[in-house]
Parts: C-alpha cells; structure tokens; sequence
C-alpha cells in the first residue's frame, strides 16, 4: 500500500462566467498537499474558500483546470480506483422515494457484493448511525440530521480504505455530531485515512492529526493543530471569587466579572504581584490557566488578513 | 454493464412509485372508453375508430412521457445533487447515463403495453372474436415503443447540456421537424435554387425521421404491415439512439457538476 493516501499536485480551477463565459473565477488556485494513509486529516476554511471545490475535484464531479491528484497511488481519473473510497457529499440528497435501507442496497450493487453480503452490511451500517428503526421510512419523511446518518452510512458501506466526508457535522444535533466524531475515531482505529472538512474549529482540534487551512482558493498552511497555532504563551487568566463584594483593588478593577466568578488575562510577569494582592484580599481562588492561542484564533488571523488584502485590491481598483 | 442495469432497475423503481405514471394510465383508459362511444355511433367503423384513437392516446401519452421524464433524467439528478453520491462509486459517467436511458424505456415499455391491453380490451368489446388484421395493432404499438426510445434518447442528450426548459423545446422542435422529414425530401419550391434544395434535401436526412414508425393508418384499416419495415425501423432507430447516446455521453463525460 503507497504511504500516501491522497497526493494533490497544483490542483487549480477555474468557473467561467459573465456574458459568453468571458471572465473567469478562481476557485482554487495551485493546491498541493498530501494526506498520509491512516490518519484523520482536516480540511478547515470559511464558507467558499474552497473546500468543496477540492473535495469535487477528488471525487471527479469537477474537472481541474489543471494539476493532478491521486488517491492511494492511482489517478482520479482511474474509476476503479472508486472501489476503495467512501464520499458524504455536503448536505447530502438522496433518492427520496427510496428507503434507507434500500439507498444502501443500491449503492452497494456497485461494488459487487453478493445479495447476503449485501444484507448484512445494510443492517449493521444502519445499525452504526442509528437509522435502524427508521429504515423502511422513505427518505423524503428523514429530517437534515437523518439524512446525513444515511450519507454517512453510503461513504462506509463498502470498508473504504479512504473516506472524504464534505461537511459531516453540519445539520447535525449535538448528539449526532458526537456520534459522527465516534464513527471518524472508530475509523481512524480500523487504520483507515479520513478527510473531512469543516469550518466547526473544535472538531478539527479534537480529531485531526492535522488539517489544512485554505482561505480564498489558496493553501495557508498545513500541520497538526498544535503547530498550525504555535506553541508560545500569549498570557495567564486568573478565575476568582471575592470574600466580600464590596472589596474593591486595582485586578477587580481589571476583570471581568460572571455571576460570582471574575475572569482577568494579565502578562505571565504579572501574575506573581496579582496573587499577592488576591491573597491580601482573601480572595478564593479557583483555577490559574496559561492561555494558548486556538485554532480558532489561528484561523480568523488568516480570514481577517485575507479580508484586508482583497480590500486593498478593491480599493487599489486592480 | 450490472451497472447499467443496477441504474436502469433503480429508474424503473422511481417511476413505478411515481404517481404520474399511473395516471397516464388511468388517462389512456378513460380514451379508450371514449373510444368505445364513439364507436358505438359510428356504425360499422367502430374497429377503425377505436384502433386509431388508442394509438394515437398511447403515442401521445409516451411522447408526454418521454420528453419530460426524459429530460428530467439527468437535469433532475443534477439539481438535487443526487447524482454526487452515485459518481463516487466505481460507475463510469456513461454507465449512469445508459442506465438512465435504459431505466425508461424499460418504463415505457410496461406503460405502452398497458396502454396496448387496454386497448384490446376496448377493441374485444366491440368485436369478437378478434381477427388476424386486429393483431397487427401490435406491430404499430412496437413501432411506437421505438420512436419513443428515439426521443428519450434525444431528450437526454439535450439534457446534457442545457437547461431543462431548452432541452424540452428543443426536443420537441426536433420531433416535429423530423415528422416532416419526409416530406422535406420530396419538397419543390420553384423560388429556391438548386443549392438550397441540396440542403433542405441533406438536412432532411440527418433528422430523425418519425414517419418511418408511424403505421397508425394502415393498422386501423387492417391492412398487413410487412416485415421489411419493421426490421428497417428496428435498425434505425437502435442505430439512430446509439449515435445520439454516444453523443451524449461524450458531452457529460466532462460535465462539471456544481
């Protein structure tokens, strides 16, 4: 098996578009990267940065303008490399006069499984997203969430060794995006690569090994999350309750303050003088916390600067 | 090609427990009684009336069906995205599509012979027992069965690369166009020039010609149709559909799909 699962080359597209299809839209612009086989790797970046474009791209329902991709060593455009990859498109559709469980036997025909493999698999997928009881309701009665479970159940169906999932969590409630978390972790176990990609940043922190952040067609960088937010200390945040109320010092002051509790961010050279004067008051003090830099922060950074920049060009005229 | 037929079975599903269908039926039915009244004025041409008016309901009600469900095949699939799952399965983009195409005909297949029952049924209760002329009806409704796969097949190709409004209008043009092919090849205007008449005379053979299935006259009138025609229809329109459907795939092979 290639160490590689997924190896994407200057993968750049482009949309036509105006009168007589003139002008020409960057979706994608020279995207290269590559997953490693068996590990979860996140795909992270607003709403139109280009994460689908890229996922569309892979699963062949787009064409590059120009680049190449390969998945576990063969073209995308090799068909039967498809036999071993599992796709949840975004806010999937299926055949709605159909039932869950027939969809699953209908997309199970194409990998050739027998008719008793067939069964079995359809009811322990069902099983697995917990569409069991509601497996001979059609899917035009299934709510957003249901029909994610059924996508989602399509995409793992056959044992892929590589599995895109196109936004899983959306349209999920927070008890399905756990169990969708669990599916991926459970997948990951069974040494299987997963690509997701999202813009819900705490699902990435708590299940990527790494994850790629694309803004505006571009790649900005990829890495585990920890290196993608560095490692450096941007301060402490001191969590305390007063004696009494009415006691009032420079970090009460400074703080801000939640039912009982007040919250203060300082510099690490403040923090020793700070507990000096939390302990002349008799404060209690509940939790004293390094503060990191998330994902998140990681993230908006790149949004703002790329917000700034087209700003810039659209007031430069270019 | 269990692609193929795993797609076109899935297409024959969906329009089984679409409620159009059955309504088609119920329509053609309800000619087929209309049929039997007029037939029943109509002293001594009752046969004719009723051959003619039912061939007529099931080539109408199958072009009906196979324009709009035709070019809802892939636009539809398109549209609502449903298409996405299916492509990242190990299906080639031409299995899809000649599933699709497949999937419908087998459709039309089973609604044209109800339509056919029901009107044999109209026809055995103005006369019986049936007679040697009456089963020629069979051979007409045959030659219905493959105009309609023509224009399926036409319908999707439009389909392909257009919008579902123009892929309607465009195969309706086609039809009509090509219900006069005939008569373009034979046409004399005195105000064209040679040149021009080479052309219209050109043109007139690229159409697809529908008056080649078109034995609805005859058939009412109990005349025997011979086999030659059936086989020369057979083989033009299998040959016909395969180029158009060729044609389409090539063109949805590089679709995008947004």
């Amino acid at each position: 098996m290639p160490s590689l699962a997924i190896e994407i080359e200057n993968l750049s597209k482009e949309y036509p578009f105006g009168f007589l299809h003139l002008k020409k839209k960057k979706s994608l612009e020279d995207l290269t990267m590559q997953v490693q086989n068996g590990e979860v790797f996140g795909f992270l970046g607003p709403n139109g940065a280009g994460k689908s474009t890229t996922i569309k791209l892979l699963m062949r329902l787009i064409f590059p303008t120009a680049g190449t991709a390969r998945i576990l060593g063969k073209s995308i455009e090799d068909v039967a490399m498809h036999q071993n990859i599992g796709y949840l498109p975004e806010q999937p559709y299926f055949y709605d006069y159909l039932t869950a469980a027939e969809l699953l036997d209908y997309f199970a025909r194409f990998h050739g499984l027998t008719a008793a493999d067939r069964q079995e698999r359809v009811q322990r997928m069902l099983k697995k997203v917990g569409l069991d009881t509601a497996k001979k309701i059609q899917l035009r009665k299934y709510s957003k969430g249901m029909l994610q479970r059924a996508g989602l159940a399509q995409a793992i169906l056959h044992d892929p060794q590589v599995v895109v999932l196109d936004e899983p969590m959306s349209g999920l409630d927070p008890l399905g995006r756990r169990e969708v978390r669990d599916i991926i972790l459970e997948l990951k176990k069974e040494g299987r690569t997963v690509l997701f990609s999202t813009h819900i940043l705490s699902d990435a922190e708590m299940l990527c090994d790494r994850v790629g952040v694309i803004v505006g067609g571009k790649l900005r960088g990829v890495g585990t999350p920890g290196e993608m937010v560095g490692i450096a200390s941007s301060g402490m945040e001191i969590l305390f309750e007063l004696a009494s109320p009415e006691l009032r010092f420079p970090l009460v002051e400074k703080a801000v303050k939640t039912g009982e509790t007040y919250r203060v961010h300082l510099d690490e050279s403040e923090l020793y003088p700070a507990l000096d004067q939390l302990k002349a008051a008799g404060a209690r003090i509940l939790s004293v916390s390094q503060l990191k830099p998330t994902l998140e922060d990681f993230f908006m950074n790149l949004v703002d600067a790329d917000r700034a920049q087209a700003n810039a060009v659209e007031v430069s005229g270019r | 090609m269990r692609n193929v037929w795993t797609v076109a079975t899935n297409t024959l599903r969906e329009a089984v427990r679409d409620r159009v269908l059955y309504n088609l039926v119920f329509f053609a039915l309800l000619m087929m009684a209309a049929a039997i009244l007029v037939g029943q004025i109509s002293i001594g041409i009752e046969q004719s009336v009723i051959i003619s008016l039912g061939l007529s309901a099931i080539s109408l009600i199958g072009i009906f069906i196979a324009v709009f469900i035709g070019v809802g095949l892939v636009s539809k699939e398109m549209e609502k995205r449903t298409l996405y799952a299916l492509l990242a399965k190990p299906v080639q983009r031409w299995e899809f599509l000649l599933g699709k195409y497949g999937g419908l005909v087998m459709t039309l297949a089973v609604n044209t012979a109800a339509m056919a029952l029901g009107l044999y049924l109209a026809l055995w209760s103005v006369k019986h027992p049936l007679e040697r002329g009456d089963w020629y009806v069979l051979v007409a409704v045959y030659l219905i069965l493959l105009k309609l796969a023509l224009i399926v097949a036409l319908a999707m190709l439009f389909s392909c690369f257009t919008t579902p409004f123009l892929a309607i209008l465009f195969t309706v043009a086609l039809y009509i166009a090509g219900v006069f092919a005939e008569d373009l090849r034979t046409v004399r205007a005195v105000d064209l020039t040679p040149a021009t008449m080479k052309t219209i005379r050109g043109i007139s053979y690229l159409l697809p010609n529908f008056e080649n299935f078109n034995v609805m006259g005859a058939v009412a009138h109990g005349k025997a149709i011979a086999g030659s025609l059936v086989w020369h229809s057979t083989i033009y329109a299998v040959l016909y559909s395969a180029i158009v459907l060729a044609v389409a795939a090539q063109v949805f092979s590089r679709r995008n799909l947004k």
